[in-house]
């Protein structure tokens, strides 16, 4: 392994957890205390029941306009006529820890790798708006993703990768505005203009008061700087996706897989919505409209969800939102496989699980796509797991032929009656939130967050009794010891980024910074784009933690009702 | 009946995932505790000062964003500091067994992982909050057979 030796990175080999773990007799955990096994469920992990067998009359008639051609309105069977034979998905892997220098030699080994996009993972502090050297900041430097306080730290992040040759996913959302200035800034300072520029910036705010919980100010102007960079990329940046619309972490929060597409495709629509309100004409902006999805263990419904979602999107955009562009129609998403299905248990059984989920992303049609490494439920990935993962997809693209047909599973008698099952129960639930006055209204009263909430209850009740079985969990669990080696963070990068940090501040030319937060401030009292106030702001070496300062004494801050 | 075993749910730091934190508290509710819940993004001294108004008989703190080993030892400290050493310090989160193990040395409870059992949990905290330590320890051992009634019966 290249840097496998690092110091901060030291792997050590570590005991599986034994003493934490649920009895590994498992009639301790099934509910059987009377000796019975619980019966088994036979439904789908958002509890649609499912049938022994399926037959023609089980799909509706129309089939063949529910479908349409791949490549075709309403995409049911995918985006592209010709799909993964034409291209295969870009393999895109989650990584970032430590400091910047760590996180740049990762993305060098995982392009060496035959990775084929970068996604930056950002610390605790960096993706809540403190600098490294904030009180809130104590003992989370760099210890969840990479450590961004200043454009100095992007720089490094950057720095041997021409970015106009890779493209690049930053998953931040409350201060995503900051770090996509600071992007284009480094994109500048390697000669590179904006409009060459690929990738995607998370920007998603209604997904963190719902599901993900990162924020700085409340959910209206949260919203409105969204737009901003919505409005901000259509003009200058025609290759970025300016929003990831995510139903990952809803999915993570307990959501279920009917939920997840509900509500984020309910986000979807709070967003479009604002866009027009502005004034702007759908088309401009909705091709560059992206989401991300998570998939998780029930296979088939997984595949119908990707297929689902597709067609309401296409419908929703040309039927409710007036879209012409057929570009506009078009769901395009990410993929990651579900964190929340890894056990700590026998962690080796996760590659397993990993490869099942990256599978069905794949027969579901995703652009784009994340494997899990297995040691991600003790912590963040070693460099070893990490490209297991990614063989994991390799394996999926050049060994199994599964890409060389397009929507392999169109006219399963079973898999065309569960996408049109759980296209109907998301609508339902649209329609819901609709009647409540639209997303922002339902999110302000807690609606979405009460039913994941509720959902990932039910969920644990189910495991608990043993009605769903968790292998390693709450059955096949043994005694062995296995010992995988994980990631450690060296509590010295948080003093080091420290120091860099305030010695940025005392470097930087002190009135140019002075007149470009003035600027920044001044804006924030108005309804102006705030997009190239940040950016100039970033390009004086304003830090992450002073922008986000102005945005919270100009917005507010939120606080989550604390409900459970 | 006696008085009901009131516990602070707290999450400390930046930390946003909730879902464990949010299942735990249903689950301690529905097996009759009385449950605080903090909400998020509490600093070490807010989750002290909750649990000396609310006079609670155990803190569960909630921690996945590996700042385990800052932030267990600074509520302990305060604890001690506000007078109410005595009361349990719990959680659960993503912590290494080691980890575990260190601050288990410094004054903390049990701590549980990804997989456990809201009963296992429950019974841990029944059993150490009425100073039944043999009680407490073989709960925090392994998950209890005969638990309490089962955590999700009531809803």
């Amino acid at each position: 392994m290249a840097n496998a030796a690092r110091t901060e990175t030291r792997t050590e080999p570590r005991k599986r957890e034994t003493s934490r773990a649920p009895a590994p007799d498992s009639a301790a955990l099934s509910g059987a205390e009377n000796g019975a096994t619980p019966a088994p469920l036979f439904e789908t992990l958002s509890g649609i029941p499912v049938k022994p067998v399926y037959l023609p009359e089980d799909v509706k008639p129309g089939l063949d306009e529910r479908l349409g051609e791949p490549g075709k309105f309403p995409f049911t069977r995918g985006l592209h006529p010709e799909m993964y034979r034409k291209r295969l998905w870009t393999m895109r892997q989650f990584a970032g820890f430590g400091s910047a220098e760590h996180t740049n030699q990762r993305f060098h080994y995982l392009l060496a790798q035959g990775m084929t996009g970068l996604s930056t993972a950002f610390d605790m502090p960096t993706l809540m708006g403190y600098d490294a050297d904030h009180a809130m900041s104590f003992g989370e430097v760099g210890r969840e993703g990479v450590a961004i306080s200043s454009l100095e730290d992007m720089e490094i992040l950057f720095r041997g990768i021409p970015l106009d040759q890779v493209t690049t996913s930053m998953t931040i959302n409350a201060p995503a505005v900051v770090l996509l200035a600071m992007y284009v800034a480094v994109a500048e300072k390697q000669g590179i203009p904006p409009e060459k520029l690929g990738g995607t910036v998370q920007a998603d705010m209604l997904k963190e008061f719902i599901a993900q919980k990162e924020w700085i100010c409340p959910p209206r102007p949260s919203v409105k700087i969204c737009v901003d960079m919505i409005e901000w990329c259509a003009k200058h940046m025609p290759k970025w996706n300016s929003i990831s619309i995510s139903g990952y972490h809803i999915r993570e929060a307990g959501a279920t897989a009917v939920q997840e597409l509900a509500f984020t495709i309910a986000d979807g629509i709070g967003y479009v919505e604002e866009c027009v309100k502005r004034g702007m004409d759908v088309d401009e902006f909705a091709p560059r409209l992206s989401f991300f999805w998570d998939v998780h263990n029930d296979f088939f419904e997984e595949i119908a969800k990707f297929r689902a979602g597709r067609r309401i999107w296409a419908k929703l955009m040309r039927d409710r939102f007036g879209a012409k562009n057929p570009r506009s129609w078009q769901l395009r998403t990410h993929a990651q496989t579900a964190g929340v299905s890894l056990t700590a248990q026998q962690p080796l059984n996760n590659v397993a699980r990993v490869a099942i989920q990256a599978l069905a992303a794949v027969l579901g049609g995703t652009q784009s796509l994340h494997t899990n490494s297995m040691d991600e439920t003790l912590a963040l990935p070693t460099e070893e797991a990490a490209t297991v993962a990614l063989r994991t997809q390799q394996i999926i693209a050049y060994e199994t032929g599964v890409p060389n047909v397009v929507d392999p599973f169109a006219g399963s008698y079973f898999l065309e009656s569960l996408t049109d099952r759980v296209e109907e129960e998301a609508m339902a639930y649209i329609r819901r939130i609709d009647e409540m006055g639209g997303i922002i209204h339902a999110v302000e009263r807690g609606y979405p967050q009460k039913e994941i909430a509720d959902s990932a209850y039910r969920f644990q009740m189910q495991v608990e009794e043993g009605r769903r079985v968790i292998v390693g969990v709450n059955r096949f669990g043994g005694e062995e010891e296995i010992s995988i080696p994980v990631l450690k963070i060296d509590p010295e990068i948080e003093r080091r980024q420290i120091e860099r940090v305030r010695a940025v501040r005392q470097r930087r030319d002190a009135a140019r910074w002075e007149q470009a937060m003035k600027d920044l401030r001044d804006a924030c009292r108005t309804d102006k784009n705030l997009v190239p106030y940040v950016l100039d702001a970033v390009r004086a070496y304003a830090t992450l933690g002073e922008i986000s300062d102005l945005f919270r004494e100009a917005f507010g801050v939120y606080r989550e009702p604390a409900v459970f | 009946m006696a008085r009901k075993i009131r516990v602070l749910v707290a999450k400390a730091g930046l930390d946003g995932h909730d879902r464990g934190a949010k299942v735990v508290a249903s689950a301690m509710r529905d097996a009759g505790f009385e449950v605080i819940y903090t909400g998020l993004h509490q600093t070490p001294e807010m989750i002290v000062q909750a649990a000396v108004q609310e006079d609670v008989d155990a803190v569960a703190l909630s921690i996945l964003s590996g700042a385990h080993m800052t932030l267990f030892p600074r509520v302990l400290e305060l604890m001690r500091a506000a007078g109410i050493g005595d009361v349990l310090l719990t959680g659960g989160g993503i912590i290494p067994k080691e980890d575990m193990a260190a601050l288990r040395r410094m004054g903390v409870g049990d701590l549980f992982g990804p997989g456990t059992t809201t009963t296992a949990i429950i019974d841990y905290i029944r059993g150490a909050t009425r100073g039944d330590t043999a009680a407490a320890g073989a709960a925090g051992q392994k998950p209890a057979r005969s638990g309490p009634a089962k955590a999700g019966s009531a809803r």
